[in-house]
């Protein structure tokens, strides 16, 4: 079980520590006290239960950015077999915020990219903390040509806080990087699954978010601003994230009830570190089930309906303006 | 993304000081005291340095449309605030306030053209409105252009400036970036010309989408060309910033861009480029 407690998870980690006390005592002092370990063992599931089901924005953002939460690489270790990594831009270098390659999950072949944060300071500074230079996003347009012209599905995994903000970004031209990809993943014969398995941070997200099905973890988050970001610009204060967090709608079901994302992924109880290994099982299931129907579409078909799924995104209102009609 | 907050609009704000409605202008280029009518006849150009002022809406489409050519195409696109957005103001409020500032309803404005003769599908970003940001009406608006441009085989043009996405869209903002990306897929599958003007300053969300799509980009001198805010990436790296860092001048010389040109020649270079950039002839 997860040793490193939120803030809001701080009544389940003060039962937690008492469990321990009393697993303690069991060993030492050979006091059977396995009626008061159960107890106390439901009342943690319990207590978990309620905080989970009622996290706010803010806390949702907080289990996405979770330093126990499974990152792109997990996955693949749990859900796929056969991978084989294929490693950079051809151009540049090979930016590990960003890795692809092929992979195999229940037998199927598919092309996998995501992007990937580290879990300590050595692997977050060869992964810059999962923030992608051009080139990565580079690596991620020459690996979707390669499943295009072989016929693989394509599979993403999204976990950024968003593309690189840095000097050599905009000299190697992030923005076109980026760019590129949205026009092309339009025109891959594939099909694509996105998944937003933490956070999906702004454009650095999109750049490798184009796909037929979106599916967002239950936990992860989508925005085109971070709270901080976005408190920072309205109340000149990132410590007002929660308020942000909560005016931007960037959970899993305020962007499923907009018709932003497709489909919810479920989260054991306490979040995906709580339990990774099933959580991988259950997203392996939901890539393969998604797969399955879009397999059945022709490519001219996919490729319609990938268009006409993000072309009715956007809320606005017109006005017919006031045209001199020749009627009665 | 979004770099259209409250900073900017402090800048607007000192922009606006600078060209108050009294007779003389300051240069920011050079200190010289501009003459006002002077320098609306010069294309809003300071005629002693060069330096380029932002041109407003209808005079940026005057610029680029034959005398009485321009008919506008989807007028009428109001922002909604679909996510119910409280912050500081509400977004309905600043909606309302950009409107009245500007006499227009989005910070967007499209249509057809004749560019030196030339038929042209024309948008043009107005800074004035909301920081130029992309919600659903601008992202609707460029993407009904070039849709209405492959449907009648024209060529796109789009005027860029913008602070980044719509903040307060949340994440429709964003999928801005995705519609216009695929309706360009099927204009460029149509091999028809698409050609970016990158005005000061083009960023965050339209720099990332269409602006950085053109088979030709040009910019106008000096403007602030990029992904992330200069402030932002200050932030982030705690490194110096080079001069000239994210200027047309500084991407040309990255090659990042095909070419930089005063604004008096954007029209005759426009047209030059499009007599090159023919539809290819259809396969009988
Ligand atoms: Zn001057």
């Amino acid at each position: 079980m997860a040793h490193y407690a939120l803030p809001f998870e701080k009544p389940v980690a003060e039962l937690e520590r008492k469990l321990d006390e009393l697993r303690h005592l069991t060993n030492k002092q050979n006091v059977d006290v396995a009626h008061e370990i159960a107890r106390m063992e439901q009342k943690i599931a319990e207590t978990r239960k309620e905080i989970y089901a009622k996290l706010t924005p803010w806390q949702t953002v907080q289990v996405a950015r979770h330093p126990l939460r499974p990152y792109a690489l997990d996955y693949i270790r749990d859900m796929a077999t056969d991978f084989v990594e294929l490693h950079g831009d051809r151009i540049h270098r090979d930016d590990r915020a960003i890795f692809g390659g092929l992979a195999k999950l229940d037998g199927q072949r598919v092309l996998i990219i995501g992007t990937q944060k580290g879990r300590d300071t050595k692997s977050n500074l060869e992964c810059n903390f999962g923030c992608a230079y051009p080139e990565g996003y580079r690596k991620a347009l020459r690996l979707m040509k390669l499943a295009a012209k072989f016929r693989l599905p394509i599979v993403t995994l999204i976990d950024t806080p968003g593309a690189y903000p840095g000097i050599e970004s905009e000299e190697r031209h992030i923005a076109e990087a980026i760019a590129l990809n949205l026009r092309e993943m339009f025109t891959f014969p594939v099909p694509i699954v996105v998944t937003i398995i933490g956070e999906g941070g702004s454009g650095g997200a999109l750049g490798i978010g184009i796909g037929d099905r979106v599916l967002i973890l239950q936990n992860a988050y989508y925005s085109v601003i971070s709270p901080e970001g976005c408190a920072a610009i309205l109340w000149k204060n990132r410590a007002y994230a929660d308020r942000a967090a909560a005016a931007l709608k960037i959970t899993a079901r305020d962007l499923l009830q907009m018709k932003l994302a497709d489909e919810i992924v479920a989260e054991p109880l306490g979040g995906a570190h709580a339990d990774p290994k099933l959580m991988a099982q259950t997203l392996k299931q939901s890539i393969l089930a998604n797969l399955r129907d879009l397999q059945t579409y022709t490519p001219e078909h996919l490729l319609k309906l990938r268009y006409e799924k993000f072309r009715v995104m956007g809320v606005f209102e017109e006005r017919q303006k006031a045209v001199a009609s020749a009627g009665p | 993304m979004a770099l259209f907050g409250k900073k900017k609009l402090t800048t607007v704000k000192v922009r606006k000081r600078e060209m108050p409605d009294g007779l003389w202008i300051k240069c920011p280029g050079c200190d010289e005291m501009l003459f006002k009518q002077e320098l609306e006849a010069a294309l809003n150009v300071c005629t002693k340095c060069g330096h380029h002022f932002q041109l407003p809406r209808m005079a940026r489409i005057a610029l680029y449309a034959d005398e009485g050519s321009f008919v506008e195409w989807d007028a009428g696109l109001v922002s909604v605030d679909t996510l119910g957005f409280t912050g500081t103001s509400s977004y309905v409020a600043k909606i309302k306030e950009n409107q009245a500032k500007t006499g227009c309803d989005d910070a967007i404005t499209c249509g057809r053209i004749l560019l030196a003769g030339r038929p042209a599908a024309l948008g043009v970003m107005d800074f004035e409105f909301l920081g130029a940001s992309m919600g659903a009406v601008v992202g609707e608006k460029v993407t009904r252009l070039i849709e209405r441009g492959t449907a009648e085989k024209l060529p796109v043009i789009v005027s860029c400036a913008s602070g980044g996405a719509r903040m307060y869209e949340g994440l429709f903002s964003l999928m801005q970036m995705a519609k216009t990306s695929a309706a360009l897929a099927r204009h460029a599958e149509a091999k028809l010309p698409y050609i970016t003007v990158l005005t000061h300053p083009t960023t965050a969300g339209v720099m990332a989408s269409y602006a950085t799509l053109g088979d030709v980009i040009v910019a106008e001198p000096g403007a602030l060309i990029g992904f992330a805010g200069p402030r932002v990436i200050k932030e982030t790296t705690q490194q110096e910033l080079p001069e000239g860092f994210q200027r047309a001048e500084f991407l040309l010389k990255h090659g990042l861009l095909d070419t930089i040109v005063a604004r008096k020649d954007l029209k005759p270079t426009l047209a030059t480029v499009l007599d090159f950039l023919q539809p290819a002839p259809a396969v009988a």
